[in-house]
């Protein structure tokens, strides 16, 4: 094998192993789902959920986290054909939004443990608390992802093989998304309305 | 398989087209949950239908699976089995579940009494 062949292998390699880790993390959402479901409508005398939640405030931090999203993705693209420049200003937008995004949930979950909906006041709540902030840590560790990546592309410059380690974090991002429509559509918009 | 490179212009076209049409389905699911249009399993369907078309245009043109010649095999083959598993946890947890809700839906006093009847019956 050549450099070349083996940097490709090695690529591989990477690329099938972080996929593992976001199928197993797909069982892990599932389970937590199932969970929540579950646990719904057993309240315990507090609140239920469309008594808890506001649709409105999660419509724009839904529209947030996609748009975070779709920056990711234009700035995988510019990555790929080589404008850096445009990729520094996507990725920025990247973290802004990600960083709203985490903002307005910890609002949100302050507000309810400060009102005495804490995760510990019924199942229901508990399953809500583990759903949804097993989902806010995954936005955490993402942006530190991306800081880190930031901070050594900076540090090392063209050195840094930034085009494969950006497309693991582009993957892992979208996945985020990809678990948001179903907290938004089961969660939110169910418990609102249902 | 070696493929000639899309133009710039045109990729970011196929991210905005996702974009728009998954913003579009996430007002659709906001109008629809408080809206009073539908109601009961049949919003809940359409609710689920809206996500599920989501999912597919996110999966399509964010996490690009559609790209056949170009990504290994293994990673679609992958992301439809973790689905189909996921289906059987999820669905099959909320099934047995309902089930024993429904079944166990006794008081203690209640319950005493139903096994005491059916022990009764001899087995």
């Amino acid at each position: 094998m050549n450099e070349a062949e083996l940097t490709a292998h090695k690529h591989d390699k990477a690329q099938l192993g972080f996929w593992a880790y976001l199928m197993t993390d797909c069982m892990l959402f599932a389970s937590l789902f199932a969970t929540y479901m579950i646990l719904r409508n057993n309240t315990n005398g507090g609140p239920a959920a469309h008594e808890l939640f506001s649709l409105g405030f999660i419509l724009v931090s839904t529209i947030i986290l996609l748009t975070s999203s779709y920056m990711c993705g234009l700035a995988n693209l510019a990555l790929h054909h080589n404008r850096r420049k445009e990729f520094v200003v996507y990725l920025g937008a990247t973290m802004l939004l990600g960083a709203a995004f985490l903002g307005l949930e910890l609002y949100e979950f302050g507000h309810m443990i400060a009102e005495g909906h804490g995760p510990d006041a019924s199942a229901f709540l508990s399953a809500f608390f583990t759903l949804v902030g097993l989902h806010g840590a995954h936005i955490a560790i993402g942006l530190l992802w991306a800081g880190v990546l930031v901070w050594a592309l900076y540090r090392q410059g063209s050195n840094f093989d930034i085009k494969r380690k950006f497309g693991l974090f582009a993957i892992y991002w979208h996945f985020l998304d990809v678990v948001w429509i179903f907290i938004f559509t089961i969660v939110y918009a169910m418990g609102v309305a249902l | 398989m070696k493929k000639v490179p899309k133009p710039y212009w045109r990729e970011q076209v196929r991210y905005a087209y996702a974009y728009v049409m998954a913003a579009g389905l996430t007002f659709f699911a906001f109008a629809l949950a408080q809206g009073n249009l539908l109601s009961g399993s049949v919003l809940a369907a359409v609710l689920l239908a809206a996500a599920a078309a989501q999912l597919y245009i996110q999966s399509r043109y964010f996490l690009h699976l559609d790209e056949k010649g170009e990504l290994p095999k293994w990673r679609i083959q992958s992301y439809l089995f973790t689905w189909f598993t996921l289906l059987i946890i999820v669905v099959g947890s909320i099934w047995i579940m309902f089930n024993l809700d429904y079944n166990m839906m006794l008081s203690p006093n209640e319950m005493t009494d139903y096994m005491l009847e059916q022990n009764a019956k001899g087995f």
